[in-house]
């Protein structure tokens, strides 16, 4: 407190002008006072809302599946759009912030009266925008894989629910006579549940889980998890970590010399992407289950992976939430043709049975759950980089969000 | 017996990081009265340098090399820090803890906007791979070779402090800045030393994480409350104190969440931290001065 | 300004702030932004709790974010029970395997105990964390630093035990408040009046606790707490109030903020939220209460603007308010217009008022 004043005073008015700078950037248009409700068919596009994390821990996961919604966006347009109008992206940033995902998906249907929203990647992000999508009648598209248990009338989950991607995943193991399981995952609520639907199926198939075990979201220090993990002796690992923890827990195993032939790790939450930043080699020979890689062989992948790299660079891979928000968009857009209209329940009445050839094959909208049927894949992560289908549904599984065709879940829900 | 050692050999690798990190912290706050929440991001800096040199040079050697680079370039970072704003902060550490957390803050977004949000990755040379198989218990090589380096520069630091005149000069505004400055010491160079030295420290932490985990822009955000927990019960600008409280918290730690979960041990660390700080409030080892705390 | 306004000029300009934000900002503003603002006065009550603590006790608290969690969960829990009704279960344990309402959750039921829960909860914790941190006399710095590990600590513990606390997730889909809808825009709005008063009334309240002898001494332990030892008084005692005080208040701002935003999580209560408050404060002026409602609600107002704007923009702009005002005007806003007063309207007004006196522009003694 003994600069001169002079200078101090100097500080102060640019402090000032920041804040008055801060104060402008605040006047908006579209800002009706009590509450406006333009119908959002009028004007010459129609706009909708992209909400993912384009800064915090997810953002890693979340830009990429921005940038396939971005590019079916671009290419619905680029065919003369959707009723003959242009789609229009609005862009906000959920920040990693389950709270902030609420908040800014208020924002989009209120403010920029968007017909849908594309967006969300932890359950945690969906769980806060839900009431605000169904307070607000309005629609969100939810492209991740997730727990299921869920079914929300104003979210279309276009990812796999837990019969699509998990069951699958353990009856593989099953076929392979693993009998011993470790759980790990993150400390929140897409692995609690889901280790709550695997103890439940492993009781019925006479596996054993020898160990369950959280780490908190972005944590790195593994090594005691990992000392668990090998004191258990399990002939599996079914692995439901998210984000930078997969890293650090894969190059931790590896040290430990257990070839992935004779306890492999089965991931639910590690896709082309994430096998990129974590680094090939270690993980090469372990399995993850999805419904779509990049390998996946469909005309349709082929000019998705094409149009995608054209757009992006060449060093980009495509994974399975970037396929399902690719999926998603394309969906929306067929049924808003369908029902001519963007208003809601118009769209979800129309949205019932709408088939779309994605890049992961037939797709098909199932009416009452509001969930796609998907062919469930096994993979096995090779030393390239690319995950190869070593097992795989025989066409689409029905989604059932809440297993209510499995003895073994009863009373899960 | 074999989970017992590899708890230990846990609690010692994850203590052996966390002096690293304290140290510096311990220094510049018991010497300045900064709290600087931006060492984290030193921290990130000397895991992204590991990254660069991986790039530019090829593994194998490149870590090797990056050791000294990365204690350089985040020395440098801190010493900039330092001559364009600690310095006007002396004497209010409060307000350092505020600043330096803006200053974090657009650290991690610059890094965001230079290597892209994703985490990159390290590659170890093929020497750090695999464990050595000693009684039963396994060691991970990488985690060996990250506490001989942690060795190397405390031993380095001690034999700073107490041979070298430089060395006796921070020590001495340490323990009095105003008689130091009496004396005819140029504190604030003496400072800047310190702050380089103490955010280099946090580089080379970096660079010994990239072999455990990945690099990302929020690195070292992980690290920076253990740390200063680690100085508060070490007590302030103690070489000792750092190296004894980082090693118990690390052990007391893994042996916590072995027997319970991630969660709940950091949880049993902090009660246990209060606890202590019952008995000792300024920490294992007191510096006769009067303290700035 | 210090004798610049008479008390009936203070009251006055109190209660045209007041009839601004209860009968102005409601006609003008759309019901989102209206949720919006309700936010940021909820935001604002924090505020003037920590100014109370830091500006006028010297007690940088990084754990506020801890007693506003407390506040918010305790209404939380009232609130989902509510919903799903005598003998069932809130949403999120079912999907996460409970199977009975664990005990800690029972007294929530209660609204009296929730409410009153909401303010008392945060208190006595703070009191008795005071009371073994102050007595062995750990403050500045460390006081900071480990009620920094306290908010990181609650945080892991809320993610960690998801069956009861809602895990990362929180407590989500909060729609009734007493059995009001809370999507009915009527009921929003009275929820806002209803901050709005509460904001009011817990600053008049900061006021009265600053101006009395008490405050008197709380300023004397912040400048020289030795001294003031000396003297008979027992600081610990007199921080520990404070420090007590200005929790009820972030646990009040936690039960208002629960229904307005719908939704209370880990990710609320945890560091990074925990040093944003502090910022608030200071950039509206620390030792002022006025500055610290000010601070909150600018800041919130940028961060809402801005990063709707420029989502990465957000960050830099937030980590340099966080350098500018802290290295270059760390008396704030409040600073700024005591300056300005003193430099163009009132050159005779008196100088070398440490922090803590003077400086309020809209100053009202009760």
């Amino acid at each position: 407190m003994t600069e001169a004043p002079k200078r101090k005073r100097l500080w102060l008015s640019t402090v000032m002008v920041v804040m008055l700078l801060g104060a402008a950037c605040g006047q908006e248009a579209g800002d009706t006072p009590g509450g406006g409700t333009t119908a959002t068919d009028e004007g010459d596009t129609i706009k909708v809302g992209l909400l993912h994390s384009l800064s915090g821990t997810m953002a890693i996961s979340e830009v990429t599946v921005r940038d396939a919604e971005l590019l079916a966006i671009e290419q619905i347009n680029a065919k003369g759009g959707v009723l003959g109008k242009q789609i229009e992206p609005i862009e906000e940033d959920g920040a990693s912030d389950w709270p902030t995902f609420a908040e800014k998906a208020q924002k989009l249907i209120s403010v920029d009266n968007v017909a849908a929203v594309f967006g969300g990647w932890t359950s945690a992000s969906r769980k806060a925008m839900l009431p605000v999508f169904e307070k607000n009648k309005a629609l969100l598209w939810y492209p991740v894989q997730y727990e299921g248990l869920e079914q929300s009338p104003y979210i279309f989950y276009t990812g796999a629910t837990t019969n699509q991607q998990i069951v699958p995943g353990l009856d593989y193991l099953k076929s392979q006579g693993k009998k011993k399981i470790f759980l790990v995952g993150s400390d929140y609520v897409f692995p609690r549940t889901a280790n709550k639907e695997i103890k439940a199926y492993a009781e019925a198939n006479d596996m054993q889980i020898v160990g369950e075990e959280y780490i908190p979201l972005g944590n790195q220090e593994v090594a005691t998890l990992v000392n668990k993990v090998v004191a258990a002796q399990p002939d599996a690992i079914f692995n439901t970590l998210n984000g930078d923890t997969n890293t650090a827990f894969f190059k931790e195993y590896k040290t430990k010399g257990i070839a992935p032939e004779t306890v492999p790790i089965v991931s639910v939450s590690v896709a082309e992407e994430e096998v990129r930043a974590i680094g090939p080699e270690f993980l090469a020979g372990h399995l993850v289950a999805w419904n779509y890689y990049q390998t996946t062989d469909t005309p349709e992948n082929t000019a998705f992976v094409a149009a995608f790299k054209d757009k992006y660079g060449d060093d980009k891979v495509t994974s399975d939430p970037m396929e399902a928000g690719y999926v998603a968009v394309n969906l929306w857009a067929a049924a808003v043709e369908k029902a001519g209209t963007t208003e809601v329940e118009a769209v979800k009445e129309a949205a019932a049975g709408i088939e779309f050839d994605a890049p992961e094959g037939k797709v098909t909208i199932d009416g009452p759950t509001q969930h796609i049927y998907k062919t469930a894949r096994i993979g096995l992560i090779g030393a390239d980089g690319l995950i190869t289908q070593i097992s795989g549904s025989e066409g689409p599984i029905a989604p059932d969000p809440y297993l209510k065709s499995y003895d073994w879940a009863e009373g899960l829900s | 017996m074999d989970a017992f050692l590899g708890q230990v050999f846990t609690g010692l690798s994850v203590g052996s990081v966390l002096i690293l990190i304290a140290l510096g912290l311990t220094f510049t706050f018991g010497q300045m009265g900064v709290i600087n929440m931006a060492h984290g991001e030193f921290i990130m800096a000397g895991a992204y340098t590991a990254y660069m040199l991986q790039d530019l040079m090829g593994g194998g050697v490149s870590l090797l090399v990056a050791l000294p680079v990365a204690f350089f370039i985040a020395g440098a970072m801190g010493l900039l820090l330092e001559l364009v704003l600690i310095r006007r902060l002396y004497g209010r550490p409060l307000d350092t803890l505020l600043v330096t957390w803006g200053v974090s803050l657009m650290l991690q977004q610059l890094a965001r906007d230079i290597f892209g949000a994703p985490n990159v990755q390290v590659r170890a040379p093929g020497w750090l791979g695999g464990s050595l198989h000693v009684a039963g218990a396994s060691f991970s090589i990488s985690r060996i070779f990250i506490m001989g380096l942690v060795v190397v520069c405390v031993v380095g630091i001690w034999l700073f402090l107490t041979k070298l005149p430089q060395g006796a000069r921070m020590r001495a505004v340490m323990q009095n800045r105003q008689l130091a400055s009496c004396s005819g010491l140029k504190t604030h160079s003496i400072d800047r030393l310190t702050f380089f030295i103490g955010s280099g420290l946090a580089g080379i932490a970096g660079v010994a994480l990239t072999l455990l985990g990945s690099t990302g822009p929020t690195l070292g955000t992980n690290y920076i409350v253990d740390a200063f927990l680690v100085v508060v019960v070490g007590g302030l600008g103690q070489l000792k104190g750092a190296v004894i409280a980082a090693i118990g918290l690390g052990l007391l730690n893994s042996f916590v969440e072995y027997g319970t979960s991630a969660s709940l041990a950091k949880v049993v660390v902090f009660v246990a931290i209060v606890g202590f700080l019952q008995v000792r409030p300024q920490g294992l080892f007191v510096l006769k001065s009067r303290g700035l705390a | 300004m210090g004798g610049g306004l008479t008390p009936w000029k203070r009251r006055a300009i109190f209660l045209a702030v007041g009839f601004v934000f209860i009968v102005v900002a409601p006609a003008a503003l759309s019901t989102f932004r209206l949720a919006l603002l309700g936010k940021y006065l909820c935001f604002a009550i924090i505020a003037v709790g920590i100014d109370l603590a830091w500006g006028y006790g010297g007690m940088l608290t990084i754990g506020q974010g801890l007693f506003f969690g407390l506040g918010g969960y305790s209404m939380g829990m009232f609130l989902k029970l509510q919903e799903a009704g005598p003998g069932n279960l809130p949403d999120f344990m079912t999907w996460s395997g409970v199977e009975a309402l664990p005990a800690m959750w029972k007294p929530f039921s209660n609204p009296v105990v929730a409410l009153t829960g909401a303010v008392l909860i945060p208190m006595t914790v703070a009191a008795a964390l005071g009371a073994l941190i102050f007595r062995r006399r750990v403050r500045g710095a460390y006081f900071a630093i480990l009620t920094q590990a306290l908010t990181l600590a609650f945080a892991i513990l809320l993610v960690g035990q998801q069956g009861i606390t809602g895990g990362t997730n929180g407590l989500t889909n909060v729609t009734t408040f007493m059995g009001y809808d809370l999507n009915d825009p009527i009921n929003q709005r009275s929820l806002y009046v209803l901050i709005v008063l509460c904001l009011g009334a817990v600053y008049l309240l900061a006021r009265q606790v600053v101006e009395s002898r008490y405050g008197r001494v709380l300023m004397a332990v912040r400048d020289r707490e030795d001294r003031v030892r000396f003297l008979g008084y027992n600081p610990t005692t007199i921080k520990i109030i404070a420090f007590s005080i200005s929790a009820g208040m972030a646990g009040l701002a936690g039960a208002l903020f629960v229904p307005v935003v719908g939704i209370i999580s880990p990710a609320l209560v945890g560091i990074v939220p925990s040093i944003e408050m502090v910022i608030w404060v200071a950039l509206g002026g620390r030792g002022t209460l006025i500055g610290a409602v000010v601070g909150a609600l600018l800041v919130n107002y940028a961060k809402t603007t801005l990063s709707e704007a420029y989502p990465s923009g957000w960050l830099y702009f937030q980590g340099l308010l966080f350098v500018v005002v802290m290295a270059f005007a760390p008396k704030g806003v409040a600073g700024l217009w005591k300056m300005y007063n003193e430099r163009f309207r009132r050159p005779k007004s008196a100088a070398s008022e440490p922090v803590g006196h003077g400086a309020e522009a809209l100053d009202v003694p009760v």
